[in-house]
């Protein structure tokens, strides 16, 4: 009945025991809070079973908040553990507890903080910006992000029950196959994965049709706002990139579950196959990460500098351009790996030719600052943080882009330097500049500026601090995964440095969260009352902040790109016109389940407990035939309500 | 009710219908690089036999065509239920889908068949990679098959209780469309697998 599970897998050292139990104590904590308030049904009725993109995009941010403080986590130990574990000093971590600690890392910042942030942005701003009422699929939405939090709360499971995979975030087969990790660890892995990814793609398709059939009167899609436009990107690679993921995992747990010989070194199982597979989605996946930050800062540096954003159509046909050929370069994952120069050659060259376009992109920032009205606004300073620490990740990227090259510092530090260089300098830094920036539009008041200035100043001198010294180490040939080496390499004083960075990075979590709870206590100094805090350009800042559930009670027309401007600068206002009943959907808490079922399906099946795995199949599919069965999903908000919502306005 | 008046009434159900069909479109493409990507672990296994059977000693073409011949047919009664949902009768589109539900049955009867014979002649996935692959890409098509046969339970019961609103007629679309669907997929297996297979 409890298939592989058994006591043993209770039992673990004493530091991950620790962050197990504070884990549990820390969720009971605020069980116990909710209770106290009296606030489970507030929860139930106004954010579970919500399919408002706004509250959705909310809880997104917030999931993705507590898996970047568990990503950071993982990070500090292996900054301290690198920074002690020299000659014969073991560290403070077995070997097997740290390879634990670096794929849970890659897996949990890329999976459920970078994935968690792109859908955070989509569901908070793309309907507001693109003029809608609502996504195509309120249902869908609500469907996706369920899973991609059933898949994070698989992950911290993960922590107290049994161990996590040990064999790197993609989890190379043969290391990854039946033969040598027969444990728990893998197949964690791939139901987390599996179900966090169907949660992506499920959403992909939603966003997808909501920018291409609900974009208001007028929008043609040269007239799409750029963030708008990357999303565009980062979806359609979603939905090209994400079924490779799924049928992969797919592929691996069969040779795991059935054992198949599909991946094994034996029996005519080809492993390349996988790793190839494996990067043709993983590929498209850095860019679907990095093209909506991208989208974030031509608004920012646009808004920022009063100016219409520079090339507006050449930055266009550069996410385009991103967009195909980030399909066209994962071989450079592995140039070491055997294929013939030929192969190499071609990849190499689209791999530096995928830097012209972003090249673009940057030369186009840099041109919209240029005799702008620029603003240091804390949005601003992430966008210009963002500049230099991508500028030199990018570089660094199209030097590795060089098979020659590649073959020195393949698995070396200097690979890691340059990805976090462009994930931390991208995705990250773009996501804090959006959510500064959009942060009034959702909440209604600003963050406090002075202490999210502290913040950017702590990241961007910690980050540096913590990864100038890796690409050094990359060149020293210190290779990547190291759990302990020799002082006679001459690494120490580099990686104690780097330990350093990793303290400061922390300081600027901590302001963070400072910002956020004293912004909070100080809402009412800062509060929005315009709807249009930062001078803005788009229609998200044309309604009020908050917005209305159904964000326009008259849906806008458009006449150009940045439509909110011309209306500003021709002085027309909006005048309370006749309003029409809206249509909108009610909430639903089917979502939740079939979220509730997958993490129960995802448990069982990670430990061979077939039936309790059948159990939670068989719940989804109960759940959306409940759905389907239901009568009543919308309503019309009607017009006396509209214009009692508007008044107050 | 006639097409006419189902489509082009003035309401959002019908800004539905079309939103719905389009993202069952943008579905239907994301699962076709799913099969892509297992034609694709065929294709580079296809040769790995491991002193194992070939394709040319397992695949039994007239076998094939049998399932192929059912399996297309399935797909033209499931043409005419949507035939008949479009004009709203409703006894008719049960009595074509519930043939379709037959064919398609009889197709998994025959698949399972070939499976378990392979199976019991030592063939089974384990033997080599060029038959985990095998398995793999004819039985997720197969797995596809038993999801679209237990959807269509599904809606003819509520087309039997609900009748064809736009709804149903939506809902019925889209299991066309991933019929269909599928049926194209298994083109490309008869083709690419069997006949391929087979001469090769």
């Amino acid at each position: 009945m409890f298939g592989k599970l058994t006591a043993h897998a209770f039992k673990h050292d004493a530091l991950q025991t620790g962050a197990g139990v504070s884990m549990v104590l820390g969720a009971l904590f605020i069980a116990g809070l909710l209770t106290y308030h009296k606030r489970w049904k507030w929860l139930w009725s106004e954010w579970i079973t919500s399919l408002d993109p706004k509250k959705i995009g909310v809880m997104y941010i917030i999931v993705t908040f507590v898996m970047l403080l568990k990503g950071i986590s993982d990070a500090i130990l292996m900054r301290l553990q690198q920074m002690v574990a020299v000659d014969g000093a073991g560290g403070f971590l077995t070997s097997d507890h740290y390879q634990q600690i670096f794929t849970a890392h890659g897996a949990t910042m890329i999976f459920f903080v970078g994935m968690g942030v792109v859908f955070g942005m989509m569901n908070l701003i793309i309907p507001l910006q693109i003029g809608a009422r609502d996504v195509a699929y309120p249902f869908l939405n609500s469907i996706g992000f369920w899973l991609f939090t059933s898949a994070a709360v698989l992950l911290l499971v993960s922590l107290v029950i049994g161990d996590f995979n040990a064999t790197g975030w993609l989890a190379y087969t043969p290391l990854s196959g039946l033969e040598f990790n027969p444990g728990e660890g893998v197949d964690y892995w791939i139901w987390i994965l599996q179900i966090a990814g169907v949660g992506s793609l499920i959403s992909g398709i939603n966003f997808l049709v909501t920018i291409v059939r609900m974009r208001c009167p007028g929008m043609t899609f040269f007239k799409m706002p750029l963030f708008t436009w990357s999303a565009l990107g980062t979806l359609i690679l979603i939905i090209f990139a994400f079924p490779i993921l799924t049928a992969t995992l797919g592929l691996l747990s069969l040779d795991r579950y059935l054992e198949m010989r599909l991946f094994t070194s034996g029996f005519g199982g080809n492993q390349m196959m996988y790793i190839n597979l494996i990067w043709a989605w993983g590929h498209p996946e850095v860019y679907i990460l990095v093209l909506p930050a991208f989208g974030i800062f031509s608004e920012v540096v646009a808004t920022f500098s009063e100016k219409r954003l520079f090339g507006y159509v050449s930055m266009v046909w550069a996410i385009i351009a991103i967009t195909f050929f980030s399909f066209i370069v994962w071989l450079h994952h592995f140039f070491t790996m055997g294929a013939s120069p030929k192969v190499n050659a071609f990849f190499g060259i689209m791999t530096m030719f995928i830097a012209v376009p972003t090249g673009v992109k940057v030369f186009n920032w840099l041109f919209t600052m240029c005799k702008g009205r620029i603003h240091f606004a804390t949005p601003m300073l992430w966008f210009l943080g963002f500049l230099a620490t991508f500028s030199i990740g990018g570089m660094a990227g199209v030097l590795m882009s060089l098979p020659p090259v590649d073959f020195q510092v393949h698995n070396s530090l200097f690979l890691v330097a340059h990805f976090h260089s462009v994930i931390i300098g991208g995705v990250l830094f773009g996501f804090f500049s959006g959510a500064t920036y959009w942060f009034p539009k959702i909440t209604g008041f600003k963050l406090n500026e002075k202490l999210g200035r502290y913040a950017f100043w702590c990241w961007l001198i910690g980050f540096l601090t913590a990864f100038l010294p890796l690409y050094i180490l990359g060149l020293m040939g210190a290779t990547r995964r190291l759990d302990h080496y020799e002082i006679a390499t001459g690494w120490h004083p580099l990686f104690t440095i780097a330990a350093v960075g990793a303290a400061i990075i922390s300081c600027g979590i901590a302001f963070q969260i400072l910002q956020i709870i004293v912004s909070i206590k100080q809402r009412h100094q800062n509060r929005d009352t315009t709807g249009d805090p930062w001078n803005g350009r788009t229609l998200e800042w044309s309604t009020s902040s908050p917005p209305p559930f159904y964000n326009f009670a008259i849906l806008p027309h458009v006449a150009e790109r940045d439509p909110f401007w011309a209306m500003k600068q021709k002085g027309e206002k909006r005048q309370p016109k006749e309003y029409k009943p809206i249509h909108m959907p009610k909430n639903s808490s089917i979502g939740f389940f079939i979220g509730l079922f997958s993490l129960i399906f995802g448990f069982a099946i990670t430990w061979h407990m077939m039936a309790l795995a059948a159990i939670g199949i068989l719940g989804v599919i109960v759940s959306l035939i409940c759905r389907i069965s239901e009568k009543e999903t919308d309503y019309y908000v009607p017009v006396s309500e509209i214009a009692q919502i508007e008044k107050k306005q | 009710m006639t097409e006419n008046t189902l489509l082009h009434e003035e309401d959002p159900h019908q800004e539905a219908y079309t939103k719905n069909i389009f993202g069952f479109w943008v579905y239907l493409m994301t699962d076709c690089i799913l099969f892509g990507v297992l034609f694709a672990t065929y294709a580079v296994l296809y040769k790995n036999t491991f002193g194992g059977p070939s394709s040319k000693e397992i695949y039994d073409l007239p076998f094939v065509l049998k399932e192929t011949l059912i399996l297309l047919s399935s797909s033209f009664t499931c043409g005419l239920g949507m035939l008949a949902a479009h004009s709203g009768k409703k006894k008719q589109v049960i009595a074509w889908f519930a043939l379709t539900f037959l064919l398609g049955v009889s197709f998994l009867v025959l698949e399972l068949g070939e499976f378990s014979k392979l199976i019991q002649e030592g063939n089974g996935w384990k033997r080599s990679g060029f038959l985990s692959s095998y398995f793999t890409l004819v039985g997720t098509h197969g797995l596809h098959i038993s999801v679209g046969l237990f959807w269509m339970v599904v809606f003819m019961i509520q087309t039997a209780y609900k009748g064809i609103s736009l709804v149903t007629l939506r809902r019925l679309t889209c299991l066309s469309l991933f019929w269909h669907f599928l049926d194209v997929v298994w083109i490309f297996i008869f083709t690419l697998v069997y006949l391929l297979g087979a001469t090769l």
